[in-house]
């Protein structure tokens, strides 16, 4: 079970209280989580990352196990840990004014 | 009971306020959507309790809304919006080549007939059009796909694709404006489309009547009237008489002629109203007067229209979205202040008073009438 932590804003567009558990097929990646995520919340695409080309948007950042995993490739596995689930995969809105 | 709705985008939420057909008491709700941008909302003229909102933020783009009850509950639904084929290059603001990048809806123009049908305007300039709800949007590339579209260059509020007119009178027949491109005229809804821009002049362009370039900041029509429009343009009040061919200027005795707003009165096509603004680079009313302008005669011949407006220390904008009128018999007159007031008028401007005075900065205001 891979634990998702998103950002305020679009916990309120997809209407989740709390951290998201998600089962997450095959090799557990940015790109695979993401999909998992997208599919259990349709809202939600295009928010994270663009829906034409897939890439992060600027100011969405991927944080776990207080690495910034931001610019990992989307196909590069993440950390054990997160693949356990005993650690969560933080979706985060970059700081910014406004 | 006869009533009204405005619809009010800020840049932290949608706000609903209705009333009355005295609109004399209002009744607040929102914001809906806190925190993002709402660029624009507004209502199905063919059913009333159908509203599209444009959500967005730059954070996590674009989200649009749907509502089935009037604004009370909302939807997310369709936010895809690609451009058609391979869409090439704008000019940038250095001009040099710039690929097309979808970053927002500006507008949402829903169908005069089909409460599912509705247009939607994009920054980098372009139309999209969904026929289910805006569960799915397809661009109708021809208006992009110009061959003046490569000379493009946008405004400094974005290369936004901001006004969209639906003539009732001629199916198919649609006006819209770009910033700074100028305005644009369809015969077939949006597939083919041919600049109308002839006699504006532009200082600010390299040749100031060229065929496109222009900052056309708002075009209105009264729908009675099709063939008259009515255009803020970044400085000077036009006005053409044949559909967009030709413009003439009306700017006559305004104290400015900068502004971002224009409307049209509900009941007499040649009542318009704008708003002036000092100057491109003092985005505030002058001498700290905020003053609707309003002319009985379409134009040249104009009026401040001042009682319930302040009139010192006022340095507000009303950008272009922001103003609307309803069609009760006595018209009503509003719009929104980057400073979040929303002023209303039950007189057709004679007097105003605001609504509500501390909202975000007010993005877009509509209204509704409602039966």
């Amino acid at each position: 079970m891979i634990r998702v932590v998103l950002p305020a804003h679009l916990r309120t567009l997809a209407r989740i209280d709390g951290e998201v558990e998600l089962d997450v097929p095959g090799r557990v990646t940015r790109g695979s989580v993401l999909d998992a995520l997208e599919v259990r919340y349709p809202v939600l695409r295009g928010t994270i990352r663009h829906q034409d080309g897939g890439a992060r948007r600027a100011f969405i950042r991927f944080f776990a196990c207080e690495e910034d995993l931001s610019h990992e490739p989307p196909d590069a596995p993440l950390p054990e840990p997160v693949a356990t689930g005993a650690e969560p995969y933080l979706i985060v809105g970059a700081m910014a004014g406004g | 009971m006869t009533g009204v709705r405005v619809l009010a985008g800020t840049s932290k939420g949608a706000f609903v306020l209705t009333s009355d057909g005295r609109r004399e008491e209002w009744e607040v709700s929102g914001p809906f959507f806190g925190g993002w941008e709402i660029y624009h909302l507004k209502g199905s003229p063919a059913d009333p309790d159908r509203l599209y909102a444009s959500q967005s933020s730059g954070w996590s783009g674009q989200v649009i809304q749907r509502s089935d009850d009037g604004g009370r509950t909302w939807e997310p639904v369709g936010n895809k919006f690609s451009y058609d084929g391979t869409p090439g290059t704008h000019q940038w603001y250095d001009g040099t080549p710039h690929p097309w990048e979808f970053a927002r809806v500006w507008h949402l123009e829903p169908s005069l007939d089909d409460p599912d049908a509705v247009y939607a305007g994009a920054e980098d300039a372009a139309l999209f059009r969904s026929a289910d709800g805006g569960d799915t949007w397809h661009e109708l590339p021809g208006l992009r796909e110009h061959r003046s579209g490569p000379s493009w260059q946008p405004g400094a509020g974005g290369m936004c694709l901001h006004t969209i007119l639906l003539d009732r009178s001629a199916p198919g027949r649609m006006f819209a404006a770009i910033s700074a491109a100028g305005a644009f005229r369809s015969e077939d809804a949006g597939a083919t489309w041919r600049p109308v821009n002839r006699g504006l002049q532009s200082e600010g362009i390299p040749d100031p009547d060229a065929e496109v370039g222009h900052c056309v900041h708002r075009i209105a029509m009264h729908p009675s009237r099709p063939d008259v429009l009515f255009m803020q343009k970044h400085w000077d009040v036009m006005r053409s008489d044949d559909g967009g061919d030709s413009w003439h200027e009306i700017s006559g005795n305004l104290p400015t002629d900068f502004g971002f707003p224009i409307d049209v009165h509900a009941h007499e096509p040649d009542t318009i109203y704008v708003v002036p603004i000092t100057s491109d680079a003092e985005h505030y009313p002058p001498e700290g007067k905020l003053r609707v302008y309003r002319s009985r005669t379409g134009g040249n011949e104009w009026e401040p229209l001042t009682n319930g407006l302040p009139q010192q220390h006022c340095y507000h904008n009303v950008l272009r979205d922001a103003m609307a009128v309803d069609s009760l018999d006595e018209c009503g007159v509003y719009f929104g202040t980057t400073g979040g007031q929303i002023y209303g008028s039950a007189d057709a401007g004679d007097t105003w008073a605001p609504i509500v005075r501390d909202l975000p900065r007010v993005l877009s205001v509509e209204v509704q009438t409602l039966p």
